[in-house]
């Protein structure tokens, strides 16, 4: 196997999107993404069952384009990957079971990576920006999750934070969209909605934002009680006959969000003197979040860093990356007894790593 | 239908086969099946059995299956290159399971750059029992396959004997029915019930072994659900004032 420049076919199936990535190396060839989300669009939100059926349906026709596009033949690969979690249980068994059948027929290692830290090696495929440093804070926002993390080494020592104690922010734009009458997926939606509204307009809570919460909970989020917060707000306008101000519940719903989530990641950074922060995730599209986080990352000497949006939504090119990576450090490759765990810790970078091969099959 | 295929490997596992990359053809089918427990078994394109590997747990399809791929082609003394055909059971089976070995079947086919040859699961079991009443030479009447779909359902298939591709004849099914309504069913159909814990991915094997032989198409190209995914579209936000 080619260790310095391996490459590596990640597939990666925890929620609604099938992605099937291929590296070299730190290069990236194809990030290759089959979405199911206008499947769940007449549902509100993503259902497993659904996600996992087209995952299924989706597989080996993102393989084949994948390799087109990466000029690539399966026989040429080095390794496989794949996510074993967090996420969706029945989801991450079909790129499970895809993967390790697919590694036992081209007789290659198959790399077990977590997901949430995928969504960190996401951004050493970024071509135009200068290696990343460690130790980092990153902050990873999407529908599934919403988690802060200290990075001191990518593929050795990952720490968590916190995280969300309830609805992950991505569930609480789609929930809070819904409440506004608006389509799925809320993110985007709710962004065009607040572009002529008033952030300042509602003052809506922050969660777990108090003096008496940090103790416990200071780098943990909850979007519950805001999203009860909105539809109290909107069910008093409809009750005293006031037309609800769409704009402006949207924008000061959303300035919420993303006050305590970059609130919550720069007192990360001065805390643990990391004056480094990494966005990853879907809701990272979101224009308000980049802008907020620019604008406070600058202030506090923090240096950001926001990978290409293709790369900060879930994809297997991610996954592939984290595994090229641990095999550049000289790990060895998984062993074939491990499943799909929707509550992986972060701590675990790689799963079922077998030790007793030392370096490789 | 006894031909002469060039390079036939013998049914002993322990016998000596040639390594990878020898220079005989692939002509062994892989067929995996988790609509059930997960099974996974390789037979010669002429039927001959060289290896099962299966795991009875109705859970846990995603962790064992690579490993009983790689005991699968241990004892056939196979590596993947020996391997022309990959036989998926397409089901009936509880979704969640029954995915994790259709995934499993296309990428290794995938990998090899050979075809998929899907079968419906309760055929291999229904082919099973004629075998097994063709061994003691008796009549095999009217019976239907009958496998766990939870929920308190079954899924059951209805066969007729075999015809002359060797095949089992399927009348009626796959399809799902209340546990309790499954007896008077059988009844109507005249039909005597066979339940089966667990498909027995050697006649998967021999099915499609049959069906290519034949030139035909025996099974579907998607998954055998028989169930919609459990979801209901929302009435709309709840209030949260009193
Ligand atoms: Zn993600």
């Amino acid at each position: 196997m080619n260790r310095d420049e391996p490459l590596v076919l990640g597939i990666e199936t925890s929620c609604d999107e099938t992605g099937i990535g291929i590296v070299r190396g730190r290069t990236l060839l194809s990030n290759t993404i089959a979405s199911s989300m206008e499947e769940h669009a007449r549902y509100g939100g993503v259902v497993p069952e659904v996600a996992a059926r087209a995952h299924l349906e989706a597989l080996q026709p993102a393989i084949a384009a994948a390799l087109a596009e990466a000029s690539v033949s399966l026989d040429e690969l080095d390794a496989v990957a794949v996510t074993s979690g967090p996420g969706l249980a029945g989801a991450l068994m079909v790129g499970i079971g895809a993967a390790k059948a697919l590694a036992v027929s081209l007789d290659r290692p198959l790399y077990a990576v977590n997901h949430l830290v995928g969504h960190i090696a996401a951004d050493i495929l970024d071509a135009d920006a200068p290696p990343i440093e460690y130790p980092t804070v990153a902050l990873l926002v999407s529908g599934g999750h919403t988690s802060l993390l200290l990075v001191r080494d990518l593929t050795t020592d990952v720490e968590l934070l916190g995280e969300t104690v309830d609805d992950a922010a991505g569930e609480a734009f789609d929930k809070v969209a819904r409440l506004l009458g608006l389509p799925y997926p809320g993110g985007p939606e709710i962004d065009r909605a607040a572009r002529d509204g008033d952030p300042t307009a509602i003052p809506f809570p922050r969660g777990l934002s108090r003096a008496s919460d940090m103790d416990k909970h200071r780098y943990d989020f909850s979007f519950s009680g805001l999203k009860t917060a909105v539809a109290r707000f909107t069910e008093q306008q409809q009750a005293a006959g006031v037309e609800v101000p769409v704009a402006d519940v949207a924008a000061s719903f959303r300035e919420a969000v993303v006050d305590v989530l970059i609130t919550k990641a720069l007192d990360a950074c001065a805390r643990f003197d990391v004056p480094r922060l990494l966005l990853g995730g879907g809701v990272i599209a979101n224009r308000r979040l980049r802008e907020v986080a620019t604008l406070r990352a600058d202030a506090a000497g923090v240096a950001l860093r926001i990978p290409p949006l293709s790369l900060c939504t879930d994809n297997g090119a991610m996954i592939a990356g984290l595994a090229a990576e641990l095999i550049r450090s000289g790990r060895p490759a998984s062993t074939l007894g491990f499943g799909a765990d929707s509550t992986l810790p972060v701590t675990e970078i790689q799963v079922a790593e077998d030790l007793d091969a030392g370096g490789g099959r | 239908m006894e031909r002469d295929y060039p390079g036939r490997v013998s049914l002993s596992p322990a016998s000596a086969n040639p390594p990878a990359g020898s220079a005989r053809p692939a002509s062994a089918i892989l067929s995996i099946d988790t609509s059930v427990g997960t099974a996974v078994s390789i037979v010669e394109s002429d039927g001959v059995v060289l290896s099962v590997a299966a795991s009875p747990n109705p859970l846990g399809h995603a962790e064992v299956i690579g490993g009983l791929l790689v005991r699968a082609l241990a004892e056939a003394s196979l590596t993947a290159a020996g391997i022309a055909h990959v036989a998926a059971g397409m089901g009936p089976g509880p979704f969640t399971g029954l995915r994790v070995g259709i995934a499993a079947a296309r990428t290794f086919a995938q990998g090899r750059g050979v075809p998929v040859v899907p079968v419906v699961s309760h055929d291999a079991i229904a082919l099973e029992v004629f075998l097994a009443d063709a061994l003691t030479d008796a009549e095999t009447p009217r019976f239907a396959v009958v496998t766990d779909a939870r929920r308190r359902e079954f899924a059951y298939s209805v066969y007729d004997g075999i015809d002359d591709d060797g095949l089992p004849i399927r009348s009626a099914g796959p399809e799902l029915i209340a546990r309790d309504a499954l007896d008077e069913r059988l009844a109507a159909l005249g039909a005597r019930r066979h339940d089966a814990a667990a498909v027995p991915a050697a006649m998967l094997g021999l099915a499609a072994s049959r069906a290519l032989g034949a030139g035909r198409t025996i099974g579907p190209d998607d998954a055998l659900y028989l169930r919609s995914p459990d979801v209901t579209v929302s009435a709309g936000p709840k209030r949260v004032t009193p």
